[in-house]
């Protein structure tokens, strides 16, 4: 901690004058944060009101405006009825893909991080470092580079198109973080832990389950939220490997925004939107500190 | 009676670099024996290697008879305290203790029973269902040793047990493991920097430096007759003088001269080695230069000696005087005369005297 | 022989991750790699061509403006969601009340897929209804903002959607710089009477200059990449106005059936981040072995 605002012994010899200077300085301060903080919100602001208007009022009246008539109107349509090119379901489908490809890729990109960031931390061999490396390395191609060939090689395993396709996609350009995550939390336990271990009995296997893994619950937490946010906030993968009706949400937004059918229906597209980042807007209020530690850590010591 | 640990041929290296070199120790069952030396001399690396912890290069290691090439640690019949004590955080003091009982598949009863007299044994019954987090360093210390000992093994390993409790404590466990010693009678590993450990739990230690077994003996053949000049300088607090002398056969005698600046060189006799050779280095331990009048013995002799410095310590006083280069220091009474700055004659009990080779820094006598 | 097993277990337990890396990172770059050295077009064509799509790529207006496009959308995203981050980080570090909720309020964009920024900010920046229409309905008849359909503007649209997502990201590691600083440091210089601006400039940046690659490594990497925001923005328009090289790459693999191109244009944005994150990698790693 800085402790910057404590500072000086000298305060109590300034004038009045400096005093007011250093009153007027924290206020324009506050000023400034709140300015940029209402320009964060702005977006979800104008979003949210737009959602509930109806579309004679949004052509009418101004973007800021709140609503003279709220209609929930628009929701219902987003959530139902909406529609992504030929087919008007609405999100719900998609959302409900969303979920199917997000939960077990989840699951399973932090099942193998855990057990892989255990092995490097804990149970190092000739090679390790290398293998570590090139696992990495994987964390920062742009997807760009294995777009055609993932494409050919789901074809192959009959997989294109298909939800299990894109689970296996997110899964295994999940590893690098997860593994990272979980590497880098488990280097701060002592290897003397494994070896009492060994010692009392134990395999590879039991002190896994029994000694690590009741330790790992904040870097549980850490690696299941970023890889949920990345996998429900996916475009690329979701555009690319996915075909009608096996969808992701972000790709049935993008329709629906850009659907030529009809009126544009601006109150259902902010209505869609906002369906959309729901979930991970949730996350992120309730377990903030633990996004941050994500995305800090998956940065920082990538 | 057969060994119950037997060290033959040891060598272990990384790569090209070698760790432990040749390394041959043997204990019988009941021995308490200390590994001792500077960190980075591969007295730890030595203690894995009998765990089965680290994979050696070469030679073998028999424990209680049975040859622990390809057996892993779990089947060695061993237990291990560490320095962290490495006590699972997750669970409880009790199922730390009973973890590798059940991993092992002993039943709930028997358990149940060995732990209890375990936590008896340490007197750490009233901690049992609580976790590590909450037990303060000694406690934890005594769940570690009880994790050790609820195993009841062939072999005890201990790798630097005390080194990180405070130095009270650190007293005061040093005193209970040489009780439970005794009163298991088991045999001990312990591996250790602090040579007052090895001096007062051991009955036979090891002194090493980089790699190499320097000297084997109990605490008394380590500290009165060191094999060589790392050992006479590491064992011992405050340590032995270690004075380069000029050796000169005189009839039947040695006349042994020690230079001293602005002063006539002392010069002390002493008969039994016959053979020393010309320059050797003369090894007194600070005990055995007294004040004169208050030593007696065979081969005590006396000299006037110019006094740099006097540090009392309480039960005893420490002088120093510069002898041969050297800052000498001598163990006095508590109520000694000595001055700082002035003469006065002191006694060099030539009875337990080392001498040491200069350049192979072999013992000589 | 069980003690063999025992000693293989961990490597047992990588193998199906690294099986699936090798194959699935370096098995694929491999293939784009050589599909990009072939005139795949529909469909792969395995026969080696040398250096074609690449001539090719490098003479194509779009792809020309999807590089002067990245230029600009890169440096310009950089080095505005760095400044804003360190100013949003050093005005947080006055020991504000409510810091807790304004760090939520900047950092929440970091959540949003960038399909919802990109939308929101489509909406907003809409000439006809948004930001515009409102100004000139406050009495200002003439206000122009139309950059969202001015070819020459419109890829500052998309900084200001991606520095509104990532400012706040920046912000945070920003931040957690400043408070790791050594308060030993600032107090002595306090004691040593100097002024409150100066220690930021003197002592605490320069010690951070880890946290400005990291930052920079992260914020060039999100620009490489940027893909969704262009699509939901402006979906590359207007005309190819706003074109990245990932969008380039998705328009010549998915919708103009031109495998080659795509794969050469993949190559080289393989390349650009490489030749960034490299060096930085490698510096991490070694540092780690130490």
């Amino acid at each position: 901690m800085t402790d910057l605002a404590y500072v000086s012994p000298r305060a109590g010899r300034r004038s009045t004058g400096q005093r007011l200077g250093r009153i007027a300085l924290r206020w324009l301060l506050y000023l400034v944060l709140t300015l940029f903080a209402l320009w964060f919100l702005m977006p979800l602001f104008v979003m949210l009101t737009t959602s509930l208007k109806s579309l004679d009022e949004i052509r009418t009246g101004s973007l800021i405006a709140l609503p003279r008539e709220v209609t929930f109107e628009p929701w219902l349509t987003a959530w139902g009825s909406a529609c992504t090119g030929i087919q008007c379901e609405g999100l719900k489908p998609y959302l409900l893909n969303s979920l199917l490809i997000a939960i077990p890729g989840v699951a399973l990109s932090t099942a193998l991080g855990a057990i892989n960031g255990y092995v490097f931390a804990q149970w190092r061999f000739r090679g390790a470092n290398l293998l570590f490396s090139l696992l990495l390395f994987g964390c920062f191609i742009p997807f760009q580079v294995v777009l055609l060939p993932m494409a050919r090689m789901l074809g192959l395993m009959g997989l294109a198109g298909t939800i299990p396709g894109l689970i296996l996609v997110h899964t295994v350009y999940g590893i690098g973080f997860t593994t990272l995550f979980f590497r880098n939390y488990y280097v701060t336990i002592p290897q003397e832990l494994v070896r009492a271990a060994k010692i009392d009995g134990a395999g590879f296997f039991r002190i896994f389950w029994s000694i690590f893994l009741p330790l790992s619950l904040p870097i549980v937490v850490v690696t299941v939220i970023w890889q949920f946010t990345q996998i429900w906030n996916d475009f690329l993968f979701g555009v690319s490997f996915s075909q009608a009706g096996t969808q992701p949400v972000t790709v049935a937004l993008n329709n629906i925004v850009n659907s030529t059918t009809g009126v544009k229906a601006y109150n259902v597209d902010m209505a869609a939107a906002i369906l959309a980042a729901l979930p991970t807007l949730l996350v992120y209020v309730v377990a903030g500190k633990y996004f941050i530690r994500g995305l800090t850590a998956g940065s920082v010591k990538g | 009676m057969a060994p119950i640990l037997d060290i033959r041929n040891l060598r272990k290296s990384y790569g090209a670099t070698e760790i432990l070199h040749d390394i041959n120790v043997a204990i019988e069952p009941g021995d308490f024996l200390v590994l001792v030396g500077p960190s980075g001399c591969g007295k730890s690396t030595l203690l894995n290697c009998i765990a089965g912890l680290e994979p050696i290069t070469s030679g073998t290691i028999d424990i209680a008879g049975r040859d622990m090439t390809d057996v892993s640690p779990r089947d060695r019949d061993i237990a291990m305290v560490f320095q962290s004590y490495a006590l699972y955080p997750t669970m409880t003091v009790a199922k730390n203790i009973t973890f590798g009982m059940k991993v092992r598949g002993v039943d709930q009863a028997t358990q149940e029973q060995k732990l209890s007299e375990v936590a008896e044994l340490l007197q750490i019954t009233p901690l049992l269902q609580r976790k590590p987090g909450q037990l303060s360093g000694g406690q934890r210390q005594r769940v570690a040793m009880g994790r050790a000992l609820v195993r009841d093994p062939a072999l005890f390993l201990f790798d630097e047990p005390l080194s990180n409790l405070d130095a009270k404590l650190r007293v005061e466990m040093r005193t209970e493991i040489k009780k439970l010693h005794q009163t298991l009678n088991a045999s001990i590993v312990y591996v250790t920097h602090d040579q007052i450990e090895a001096m007062t739990l051991a009955t036979k230690i090891v002194v090493m430096k980089g790699g190499v077994i320097q000297q084997i003996g109990t605490p008394a053949e380590i500290y009165n007759q060191p094999a060589n000049l790392f050992v006479a300088d590491f064992m011992g607090s405050p340590a032995m003088n270690l004075i380069p002398a000029k050796v000169r056969r005189d009839g039947s005698a040695n006349r042994i001269e020690i230079a001293r600046a602005g002063a006539a060189p002392l010069v002390l006799e002493d008969s039994r080695p016959a053979d020393l050779p010309a320059d050797v280095i003369l090894g007194l331990r600070p005990e055995d230069i007294a004040e004169a009048g208050f030593r007696a013995g065979s081969n005590v002799q006396e000299a006037q000696c110019h006094i740099d410095m006097v540090e009392p310590a309480g039960a005893d006083t420490y002088v120093v005087s510069e002898l041969g280069g050297k800052q000498v220091t001598a163990r006095l009474h508590a109520e000694t005369s000595a001055r700082a700055g002035q003469s006065m004659t002191l006694a060099f009990d030539l009875g337990k005297v080392s001498y040491f080779a200069p350049e192979s820094g072999q013992r000589l006598n | 022989m069980t003690k063999w097993l025992e000693t293989q277990v961990p490597k047992l337990v990588l193998a199906p991750s690294f099986v699936a890396i090798l194959v699935f990172v370096y098995g694929f770059i491999g293939w784009t790699a050589w599909v990009s050295l072939t005139r795949s077009k529909l469909m792969p064509r395995y026969d080696f061509d040398g250096f074609g799509q690449y001539a090719k790529l490098f003479t194509t207006p779009r792809w020309d403006t999807a590089i002067t496009n990245l230029g600009i959308y890169g440096v310009l995203f950089i080095a505005i969601s760095m400044a804003l981050g360190l100013l949003l980080a050093i005005l947080l570090d006055q020991q504000i009340r409510v810091e807790g909720a304004i760090r939520t309020i900047y950092l929440y964009p970091m959540a949003l897929s960038m399909i919802v920024t990109g939308t929101a900010w489509k909406w907003i920046l809409n000439p006809g209804l948004g930001l515009e229409a409102m100004v000139r309905g406050w009495g200002f008849e003439t206000f122009t903002f139309n950059w969202l359909v001015d070819p020459n503007m419109a890829i500052y649209t998309i900084v200001l959607a991606g520095v509104w997502q990532a400012a706040g990201f920046v912000m945070a590691l920003f931040l957690a710089g400043l408070r790791s600083v050594d308060g030993e440091i600032i107090k002595a210089a306090q004691v040593d009477g100097i002024p409150h601006w100066r220690i930021y400039t003197a002592i605490i940046i320069p010690s951070m200059a880890p946290v400005f690659l990291s930052a920079f490594i992260v914020l060039a990497h999100l620009a490489i990449k940027s893909f969704d925001l262009v699509i939901a923005l402006t979906g590359g328009g207007p005309g190819y106005a706003t074109d990245l090289p990932a969008t380039y790459m998705y328009a010549m693999a998915f919708s103009r059936g031109n495998l080659g191109q795509a794969a050469s244009s993949a190559m080289v944005m393989m390349a650009v981040v490489f030749a960034i994150v490299v060096p930085y990698l490698y510096s991490e790693l070694r540092a780690k072995n130490d």
